[in-house]
Formats: C-alpha cells, structure tokens, sequence
C-alpha cells in the first residue's frame, strides 16, 4: 500500500499540488484521472522520487520515502517496476537487453537463467520472437508491452504506469490496460495508473483518484464513481467529455 | 550568478558520480565498450589531423627561417618540441572536444529527454554514475593513447613533408629532433592530455544529464559542451604550461 499524506509540490514558486491526500491499495489497479495540467505525472514522479515534494510524506508500507536516505531510497526502487509515457526503453539496448537490464543490475541470475526470465516475461505480455529487435524497430503497442515486460522483470511490489495508452489504437489500449489488471492481481502488486481514458477507469479500474488543478477532487471504488458525479461538478465535466455514456 | 550555479551544478554532479556501483561488472564492460567508442572511433581523425598539423609545422617553420646561419636541423627542434609540447595534446583534444564531446552530450542528453535516465534512477540505479563513470574513466585512459599516436604521427608529419618537399633530410629532422628531447616534455604533453581528456568527457556528460525540454535542448546542449570543453582546454593549457615550464 502506499499512502499519501499532505503532499505539496510547487515548481519556481507556482505551486502544482496542494494538500495531496490518497491511499493506493495493493492488489489493485489504482486509477488516477483528470484532465493534462492537473498534476497527475507531476504527483506520479513525486511519488517514485523522481521530483522531492516541498512537505509531505509518501509512505511505501509505511516507510517514508520522502525523508529516506538516498541509499534507502534506491532499496525501495528496486521493488519498483515503471512504464513510461514514452516507454523510456533504451535505445542502444536491443529488446532482450532491455527486459534484462534490471535482472543484469540486481539478481545474481546466470546468463541462461536471465535469458528465461526475459522470455517469460515476454511471453507474459504476448510478444514473442522480438529478442533481438531494437526500440525503434517495434509498434507503439509493442514498446509499451516491452516496457511493461521491463517493469516486472524482476520481483516488484509497486508498478506504475504513466499514461500507457496515450498514442495507442482503442483495441491496443484495451490490451495493455487488461495486461496490466492481470499483472497487478496475478503478482499481488500495488498498481498506480495515470490515465485520462474513462474507458480504462470502467474496464479495470478498482480505486479511483480524480485529481483537478492539483487537488484531489474525489477518491474512491469505481462502483462510486457515477454517484459521485453529482456533487462534484469538476468529475462530472470529465466523465462527460470523454463520450462514454 | 549562471556561472556559479553551473560551477556547484558540476561539482555535485561529479560527487553523485562516485558512489559504489550497482554491479562493477557491467560498468567495467561499459568502460571497455566506451574505450572502443571514443580510442578506435577518433583514431582515423587524430592521425589525419596530427600527420598534417606536423607536415604544416615543418613547411612553416622553414619558411620563417630564413637565414643561412641556423642549421636545418633546428626545424626537426621546433616541430619535435612544438608537436609534444602543444599541437599534439591541445589540437587533438580541441578537435575531440568536437567529436567524442558533443557524441557523448547528445547521447546522454536524448537520454534524459526521452526518460531513459529517469527510468534508470527509478529502477534504483545511480544514472550520473552509470552514464558518466565509463565515458570519463575511458576517455581517461584512451584519449592520452591517441595523444601519444598524434605525437609520433605529428613528428612523422614533419619528417616526410620535410623530405618531400626538400626542405631538409630525415637524418636533419631526427638530429634536430633528438638533440633537445626531454622526457620532461613528453610528461607535459600526457598531463594536457590527461587533464584535457577528463574536461571533455566530464563537461559534455555534465551537459548531457542536465540537458531538458527536447531536440532542440539536446542540440544546444551538444553546442554548449564544445564551446566550454575548448574554452575549458585551453585555459588549463596555459595554467598547465605556466605551473610546469
């Protein structure tokens, strides 16, 4: 589980995230949505370290993240797994490499057995045959898939997903966001989904965090999310620009 | 104030650098690789350039020397002297300031852009030291290789252009040449080496990591790493040559 607890962010005095208050449950896939500019990727590079809030605390199973060493920090990451916006695969590493860097990094595997491990884990997402293919040979569904083979190459206990089907065909989308529901409940990990896509939030979505201008508007199970539209106008505008209904 | 912001910037770049790496093995064969990249890839540019700036020196210095009085022998002096003492080390590294500098800072630069470094420091990996380390300790080690190549095609310039062009005989030159050589000299001009290779492999990937925003950032960063590594080169050429001559 990981918990947010009053966490503020400002960039050059132009604050981004007011009093951010959330709790993200483990063996879910946690949603947070809102319109761009709301502070959902800024929150999300908050809570991997990427940016240091101003106050606040970000409790991974009640370890403070925020105010861990650097080298406690990296501990904590490596129980981290990340999918990118852009998949951030690395260019000059071929699709093998790449699932098998964090596996090369961190686990005392053989050659062999991180060779399996790469397969399985291509396997997992449904790519097959693409080992010695580079990044910029794949579809932008297959990077994501890459990414997403990356991320849970080795034991993770959190995963998080920076917009994974921005750029993506509606049936792509529906595949990575049904890969990553059943990742989150086949290892038990704590899932975090940026997403603007109401179709992901009724798919697969299990708590809902509805950010808006770098607030947090609404939290909840998804089933609570049209009830919710009432009293809260700001939800309400989203829901309904995305034309699901 | 930029400059002093970019001085502490630097600094603390290069201590973030020197912590225990995530696994030695892989940033040993990261060093390996790097050392082919920037040894073997500037090699046919270092040798062009030294032979024609040594050939360029002794057609030069005949023609300023004018008078019956000094002996030919003395251009063989001037080139050996000038070629270790300054063209070798400073016009190599000037010229890789170029090459291995800008390579390095857009490399890392679209690196960073893309969320490749970002993706690395969430897995729990120190990126200043993985994407830093191998190049400076690389080109540590190969760039003082190849100004050694340049000093011995540099002197070889001044020879068969001396001969050719019937300015003065082999035998003349090596006279020349041998009757002031120091190995004093020769360390001077594998200090500038060592002290110019560290400049350029430590601004361009400074420049890199804090590179931000897009292509266009990458470019200017790439610029950038030129324009200060030479600045950069040849103010510690003359501190260099103040402190040991």
């Amino acid at each position: 589980m990981i918990e947010l607890v009053n966490v503020n962010k400002s960039f050059n005095g132009k604050q981004v995230l007011f009093d951010i208050n959330a709790v993200f449950h483990k063996g879910k896939t946690n949603l947070v949505i809102g319109a761009s500019g709301g502070g959902k990727s800024v929150m999300l590079k908050c809570m991997v370290g990427l940016f240091k809030p101003d106050s606040g605390q970000i409790l991974y199973d009640n370890r403070d993240f925020v105010n861990l060493s650097y080298e406690e920090v990296r501990g904590i990451r490596r129980e981290i797994g990340m999918l990118f916006q852009g998949t951030a695969l690395f260019d000059s590493l071929s699709v093998e490499d790449n699932v098998g860097f964090p596996l090369k990094m961190f686990s005392k595997m053989s050659a062999e057995e991180r060779l399996d491990r790469v397969n399985f884990c291509l396997k997992r997402v449904n790519l097959e045959n693409v080992n010695k293919k580079f990044p910029s040979e794949l579809s932008g569904g297959m990077k994501k898939r890459v990414g997403i083979a990356r991320a849970i190459a080795l034991p993770i206990n959190y995963l998080f997903c920076d917009e994974p089907n921005s750029g993506l065909d509606p049936l792509t989308s529906r595949v990575i966001d049904n890969l990553l529901h059943d990742i989150t409940h086949e290892f038990n990990i704590t899932t975090i989904i940026n997403s603007h896509d109401m179709k992901t939030v009724y798919d697969i979505g299990e708590n809902i965090v509805f950010m808006h201008q770098g607030r947090v508007f609404w939290e909840g199970p998804k089933e609570e999310i049209r009830s919710a539209r009432s009293d809260k106008p700001e939800l309400d505008r989203f829901i309904h620009a995305s034309f699901i209904e | 104030m930029n400059l002093i912001f970019d001085v502490g910037r630097y600094v603390l770049f290069m201590r973030n650098m020197f912590s225990k790496p995530e696994r030695l093995k892989v940033y040993v064969q990261r060093t390996f690789d790097e050392m082919v990249a920037i040894g073997i890839g500037s090699l046919p540019i270092v040798a062009i350039i030294s032979f024609f700036v040594g050939a360029v020196t002794t057609v030069q210095t005949a023609y300023q020397l004018v008078s019956g009085f000094i002996a030919k022998s003395v251009i063989g002096t001037v080139v050996s002297d000038s070629t270790l003492l300054e063209l070798a080390p400073t016009i190599t590294c000037l010229v890789l300031a170029g090459k291995v500098g800008s390579h390095i800072a857009s490399e890392i630069g679209t690196m960073k852009v893309s969320e490749q470094v970002d993706a690395l420091e969430v897995m729990g990996i120190n990126s200043a030291g993985y994407l830093a380390l191998p190049k400076i300790v690389g080109g540590l080690i190969m760039i003082p290789c190849l100004i050694i190549i340049a000093n011995f095609l540099g002197i070889g310039g001044g020879l068969i252009a001396g001969k050719y062009s019937g300015i003065l005989t082999p035998e003349q030159f090596i006279i020349g040449a041998r009757d002031t050589f120091k190995f004093y000299t020769l360390f001077i001009s594998l200090v500038k080496a060592t002290v110019f290779s560290f400049l350029i492999t430590s601004i361009s990937s400074f420049e890199g990591y804090y590179t931000t925003g897009g292509a266009l950032e990458v470019g200017e960063a790439s610029t950038r790493t030129v324009v200060r590594s030479c600045v950069m080169i040849l103010v510690f050429d003359f501190l260099i040559a103040k402190v040991l001559l």
